[in-house]
């Protein structure tokens, strides 16, 4: 797949039909896969990489690539092209001067995980069906997919692409997910044990604004949390209001065009499991105004931008769900 | 003392849209209906006006309770804005009901300016449930209390 990118990307860049191309870089390390743009064939021999660790979500860098001179051509996953068409309903990104290539995808890892499980020494790593392959200075090793996958690759929504101006492998379908099963299963929890679970997660946020700063869905320019007056420009652990207030506020504001697509978790340097409160936001939208999801379809109003006559009272909240 | 110890006292506060429930609490107020005193009313323009980051912001300046009034769901003075509320707010709610935060320290009532006895009951029946409840200490900032 690599190969055929790196091909494609070359021969688009000495036609002049792009004027660059925002992939993935190798890094240091194999895990170390960072976003990049490449302008040079060159560049793109050097280190132009497509991978297992190739995790992050490109879209949110169109918005800056969109706006220069020339068309940019973008590698997009599928649930990126969730992102990046919901970027395209909110006119972040200019059309135009985007040539989106969709390419398939079998679940991201990433270094975290890995080492987490153990591996040392990593070379590089392969995904084969179901088995996982660490090439690590020690030998090779195996391990099942579903023990290096992150939660948001396995319970992967979608391997179908949204949008897209030209495919390279297969397209998939949208999938049977079970990615509520988390949200479910703390809805069935009391309240005590609710608030016991997330203070344990959200305590330990050092507010560094990663899940903000990588968030496609998160393109203000000016963001409320930037506002020293905001009353929560505090940094960590100032107070334990501040944790919880950022991160309802951070969720809430992207309720309603959140596609779903995990990098907040991903990001996190704490490994807070941030992507469950959109979830929830997802899930509940889903259970109470019609199933929605943002990035599916453009010409869909966002359930937050809308309303109908016989919408739930807020009051339905003490009746639904959980216990009491 | 003792009783001063013991009797708690909580703060609740009320944003009001301007063209409905505000007036409803005037009505009340000229209708000589009691409510409780330790609700402080916030006037807005309308109940779309309230930014979830205000309730929060009420929590984290020593609210023990947040009520919403406006319109009824169709005689919003701004013909859709109480529509755009009630979806926000329940999601709101939703969320902070998914984090843990005893739920029924939020809530929306709709109270139109002619429901002067409504408001006076909405908020007698809040004030005591939130009494009930006790202190917030689940959404609390312990810098902004003395």
């Amino acid at each position: 797949m690599q190969e055929m990118m790196i091909a494609k990307a070359r021969e688009l860049l000495k036609s002049g039909a792009v004027q660059r191309v925002l992939g993935w870089k190798a890094g240091e390390f194999a895990y170390d896969v960072e976003p990049a743009v490449f302008e040079s064939a060159q560049e793109l021999e050097k280190s132009f990489v497509y991978n297992d660790f190739c995790g992050s979500n490109l879209s949110k860098y169109l918005i800056a690539q969109s706006r220069k001179e020339g068309k940019t051509l973008v590698f997009l996953k599928p649930c990126d092209t969730y992102s990046f068409s919901q970027l395209l309903a909110e006119h972040r990104i200019v059309r135009e001067n985007v040539y989106a290539i969709g390419i398939p995808c079998q679940g991201k890892t990433d270094g975290e995980t890995l080492k987490g499980k153990g591996f040392t020494g990593i070379l590089s790593a392969q995904c084969e069906g179901d088995t996982f392959t660490v090439h690590t200075l020690y030998g090779d090793k195996t391990a099942a997919r579903a023990d290096v996958l992150p939660e948001r690759c396995l319970n992967c929504k979608s391997k179908k692409h949204m949008i897209y101006d030209e495919l390279l492998g297969e397209d998939g379908e949208v999938l049977d997910s079970h990615r509520f099963d988390m949200v479910e299963k703390l809805e069935k929890m009391t309240p005590d044990e609710r608030f016991a679970f997330w203070r344990g997660e959200l305590s330990r946020c050092i507010r560094c604004n990663a899940c903000r700063n990588v968030c496609p869905a998160c393109t203000c320019e000016k963001c409320v949390f930037d506002n020293d007056a905001s009353g929560i420009a505090q940094k960590a652990a100032a107070d334990s209001f501040e944790e919880n207030m950022f991160h309802i506020i951070r969720a809430f504001h992207v309720a309603g065009r959140c596609t779903d697509c995990g990098e907040c978790s991903r990001v996190c340097p704490q490994n807070i499991p941030l992507h469950l409160l959109n979830r929830k936001f997802i899930k509940d939208i889903n259970e109470l105004y019609g199933a929605y999801q943002a990035g599916e379809d453009p010409d869909a109003k966002s359930p937050l931008t809308d309303y109908t006559m016989n919408d739930a009272e807020p009051g339905i909240v003490y009746h639904r769900g959980g216990n009491q | 003392m003792q009783n001063e110890m013991t009797t708690f006292k909580p703060k609740i506060v009320a944003f009001c849209c301007n063209w409905c429930s505000y007036a409803g609490a005037d009505l009340a107020g000229t209708n000589r209906l009691t409510y409780p005193a330790d609700v402080k009313i916030i006037r807005v323009p309308c109940s779309c006006r309230v930014n979830p980051m205000f309730i929060l912001r009420a929590f984290q300046r020593g609210a023990d309770g947040v009520i919403i009034c406006g319109c009824h769901p169709g005689d919003c003075h701004y013909t859709t804005g109480n529509y755009y509320a009630r979806r926000r707010m329940t999601l709101l709610f939703s969320m902070l009901d998914f984090l843990g935060i005893e739920k029924e320290r939020t809530r929306v009532e709709w109270v139109s300016a002619a429901e002067g006895a409504k408001f006076a009951a909405t908020m007698n029946d809040f004030v005591a449930t939130v009494t009930k409840l006790g202190e917030n200490k689940r959404l609390e900032d312990l810098r902004c209390k003395k």
